[in-house]
C-alpha cells in the first residue's frame, strides 16, 4: 500500500505538470458541447421544395403558402411537368416534390377530401422521415382548416405510384404533446451523450497513451523489474485518470447548464455515480489497449477505430430502435448506451435509482469483466 | 563464498531462433562481472531472464537465492536494474524521482530522505536536488540512474550498458561508483560494448551467437588467447561468428 501512495504521488505529479494536457482537458469539452451540440440535430429545416401545381387554386397556392411559411421548406422551383421535377430530384437540387393534382380544390369543396402526393429523396433515410412527417402535419392542418381532409401519399426516392384516393372520412386531429422535453429541445437531448462520448475519449485515450508513453520511454520494464504488484500499478494508473476524467464530467454539466439551460430533474449525485461506474470501463478499455500494443501512434490508431463502432452504436448519432436486431442485442450490452440512456434519463426526466438501475448493472457488469480481461493481459513478464 | 547468481543452461528460443543457447554462469557475491558480446549476441535476452522480464524457455537460473522463474518477486526485491535506455522520469525531480524508488521498495520516510540526501551529495547533485531530471546533462543522469538502482541496498545489481554515449572522465567516475558499490557486497552484473571498462572486471563472460564462448578474469583470457588485451580477444571470438553470419 506504501507503494500505491508513492506511485499516486508521481502521476498526480506528472498530470500537474503537463500543461498541454490540462489545457485540453478543459478546453475540448467546452469546445465539443458548444460545437457539437449546436450542430448535431435530427432537426431538418429549409428542405428544398419543387412545386407541381397542376390545380392554381386558391387552395392549393394556399397549401404551398402553407409548408413554406413552417419554415421547414423553401420553395426553390416549380413547374406542371412532373419530368422537371423529377430532373431536379435527380440533380440534387430539391430534397421534396409536392404535386397537386388537377381537381384538389374542387375535390376538398365537394367531398370534403382531396390527394396530394410528395416525393422525397430517401438517400437520407432520416431526414426525408422527418420532411414527411412535417409535411403531412403541416398539409393535414391546412386540410383541416379548410374543413375536408387530405391524403399525401408518399413515395420515396423519385419512384411514382398512383395517387390513393383520399379513404379518411372524418378528421382526426392528433396532437403529440413531449413529455420531459416538453420544447423538444435538442440540445437538452444531445449535451449529455456528446459529453459521454467525450468523456470516453478522454478516459479510453489517456489511459492507454499514458501507459503506452511509459513503454516507449523504458520507465515501464523499470517498474516491472521492481515487487510492485500488478494491482497496485493499475491502481496507481487508473485512479488518478479517473478524478481527471469524473472533473470533466463536472465541467462539462456546468457548460450544460451554463450554455444551454439543460435541466438537472433527477439527482446530481446519481449523474455522477453513473459516471463514476462507467468510466471504470472506459479506462479498463484504455488499460486493455495499452497492453495489446507497442507504440503511443498504435494505441491511438486502435483507441479510434473502436471508440467508433462503440459510438455508432451507442444510439448517440442513430436511434438503436432503427437498427436491425443483431445490432440492437450488440448495443444493448454497450455500456456507453446505458450511460447515454442513464444520464438523459436522470437529467431531463428525473428518473430515480430504481428507473436506471438496469443501466448500472450492465455498466458495473461490463466494468468487471473489462477490467478482468485488462488486467490479466497486463504481465511484468513477458512468455 | 556464496553465489550471487547461478544460472545453469538457460535458454530462450523465439520461435526456430536461439537467442540464448543453453548458457551456465556463476557469479560470486560481491564480484564484477562483465558480460560481454557482440551486438544481437543475446546479451539483454539473458539479462532479461534473470531480472524476471522474460519467462526463460529452458534450464534455470537463480539470483540472490531465488529461482528466477518460481520465485520471481523475491527476486525483483533484491536486485537492481539499470537498463540501456535512460529509465528514471524526465518530468520528475531528482528528489521526487528518489522518494518514488525508495517509497516502491517500502523504504521509511527517514530511510528515503538520509539516503537521499547521501545520495545527491554523493553525486555533487546538491544544487539539483529539485532539477527536473530532464534538464540535466547525460553524464549525470546516467549516474542518477546508477545511484537510485542501489538506493534499496540490493544484493545484485544488473547493468546493461550503463555508459552508452558519456564522456571518458564520466565513465571512469561511473566505474568508480560500481567499484564502490561492489566493496559494500553488491554483486555487480555489467554489460559493456567498451573493452578498457571490461579490463576492469573481477572476471567476465564473453558471448558469441547466444554461447559463452570465453570465462574467466581478464588476465586469464588474454594468457589463453595469447592476446594483449581483452580487445584483441573480443575480436578473436567475435569475428568468425560474424563472418559466419555474412557480415
Amino acid at each position: 500500500m506504501r507503494a500505491l501512495r508513492f506511485l499516486l504521488r508521481k502521476e498526480y505529479l506528472q498530470i500537474f505538470r503537463d500543461k498541454t494536457l490540462l489545457r485540453m482537458l478543459f478546453l475540448i469539452p467546452v469546445v465539443q458541447l458548444l460545437v457539437l451540440s449546436n450542430a448535431a440535430t435530427f432537426e431538418v429545416r429549409q428542405s428544398r421544395l419543387f412545386v407541381v401545381d397542376r390545380d392554381r387554386s386558391t387552395m392549393s397556392r394556399g397549401a404551398i403558402d402553407r409548408l413554406v411559411a413552417s419554415g421547414r421548406f423553401e420553395r426553390t422551383a416549380a413547374s406542371v411537368s412532373i419530368a422537371a421535377a423529377d430532373a431536379a430530384m435527380r440533380e440534387r437540387r430539391v430534397e421534396m416534390i409536392v404535386v397537386i393534382p388537377e381537381g384538389f380544390e374542387r375535390g376538398i369543396v365537394r367531398d370534403h377530401r382531396a390527394t396530394v402526393q410528395l416525393l422525397l429523396n430517401a438517400e437520407d433515410g432520416s431526414a426525408a422521415g422527418v420532411s414527411q412527417a412535417y409535411a403531412r402535419q403541416i398539409l393535414s392542418r391546412y386540410a383541416a382548416d379548410l374543413g375536408g381532409s387530405l391524403t399525401p401519399p408518399i413515395v420515396p426516392g423519385g419512384a411514382h405510384a398512383e395517387a390513393a384516393p383520399g379513404r379518411a372520412r372524418g378528421v382526426l386531429d392528433v396532437r403529440t404533446r413531449g413529455l420531459f422535453n416538453a420544447e423538444l429541445n435538442y440540445k437538452h437531448y444531445m449535451v449529455p451523450g456528446i459529453l459521454i462520448q467525450l468523456l470516453t475519449i478522454i478516459g479510453t485515450l489517456l489511459t492507454a497513451m499514458n501507459i503506452v508513453r511509459e513503454k516507449e520511454a523504458g520507465t515501464l520494464e523499470q517498474l516491472n523489474v521492481t515487487p510492485v504488484s500488478r494491482p497496485v500499478f493499475i491502481a496507481a494508473k487508473l485512479i488518478p485518470l479517473w478524478t481527471l476524467a469524473m472533473l470533466v464530467l463536472a465541467i462539462g454539466l456546468f457548460i450544460g447548464w451554463i450554455a444551454f439551460g439543460v435541466p438537472m430533474r433527477g439527482s446530481l449525485l446519481l449523474v455522477f455515480f453513473g459516471g463514476a461506474i462507467y468510466l471504470v470501463v472506459a479506462l479498463g478499455i484504455g488499460l486493455w489497449i495499452s497492453t495489446v500494443v507497442e507504440t503511443q501512434q498504435q494505441a491511438m490508431f486502435v483507441t479510434f477505430a473502436l471508440l467508433m463502432i462503440y459510438l455508432l452504436m451507442s444510439g448517440l448519432f442513430t436511434p438503436v430502435n432503427s437498427m436491425p436486431p443483431w445490432a440492437q442485442v450488440v448495443a444493448d450490452a454497450n455500456p456507453m448506451r446505458h450511460e447515454i440512456e442513464l444520464m438523459r434519463a436522470v437529467m431531463l426526466k428525473g428518473a430515480g435509482l430504481a428507473d436506471v438501475a438496469r443501466h448500472l448493472v450492465v455498466m458495473a457488469v461490463s466494468g468487471v469483466l473489462v477490467l478482468t480481461i485488462a488486467v490479466r493481459q497486463y504481465h511484468k513478464r513477458s512468455a | 563464498m556464496t553465489l550471487a547468481i547461478d544460472v545453469q543452461r538457460l535458454t530462450r528460443r523465439f520461435g526456430a531462433f536461439v537467442a540464448v543457447d543453453a548458457i551456465s554462469v556463476q557469479v560470486k557475491t560481491g564480484e564484477v562481472f562483465g558480460f560481454l558480446g557482440a551486438n544481437g549476441a543475446g546479451k539483454t535476452t539473458a539479462i532479461k531472464m534473470l531480472i524476471g522480464l522474460l519467462e526463460p524457455t529452458e534450464g534455470s537460473a537463480q539470483v540472490a537465492g531465488y529461482d528466477v522463474r518460481t520465485q520471481s518477486e523475491e527476486v525483483r526485491r533484491r536486485i537492481g536494474y539499470m537498463s540501456q535506455r535512460f529509465s528514471l522520469y524526465d518530468d520528475l525531480t531528482v528528489r521526487e524521482n528518489i522518494q518514488l524508488y525508495g517509497g516502491i521498495y517500502g523504504l521509511t520516510d527517514d530511510e528515503i530522505s538520509t539516503r537521499g540526501a547521501e545520495l545527491v551529495g554523493g553525486l555533487h547533485l546538491d544544487g539539483a536536488h529539485d532539477a527536473l531530471v530532464g534538464t540535466l546533462p547525460l553524464g549525470w543522469k546516467q549516474k542518477l540512474a546508477f545511484s537510485v538502482a542501489l538506493l534499496h541496498r540490493p544484493l545484485v545489481v544488473f547493468l546493461d550498458e550503463p555508459t552508452g554515449g558519456v564522456d571518458p572522465v564520466t565513465r571512469r567516475q561511473f566505474w568508480e561508483m560500481i567499484y564502490a558499490a561492489a566493496a559494500r557486497g553488491t554483486t555487480v552484473f555489467v554489460t559493456t560494448h567498451y573493452m578498457d571498462e571490461a579490463e576492469y572486471c573481477d572476471r567476465l563472460s564473453i558471448m558469441v551467437d547466444g554461447r559463452i564462448a570465453a570465462m574467466g578474469t581478464p588476465a586469464e583470457l588474454k594468457a589463453e588467447f595469447g592476446a594483449p588485451t581483452i580487445d584483441e580477444v573480443f575480436v578473436r571470438l567475435a569475428r568468425p561468428a560474424a563472418m559466419a553470419g555474412g557480415v
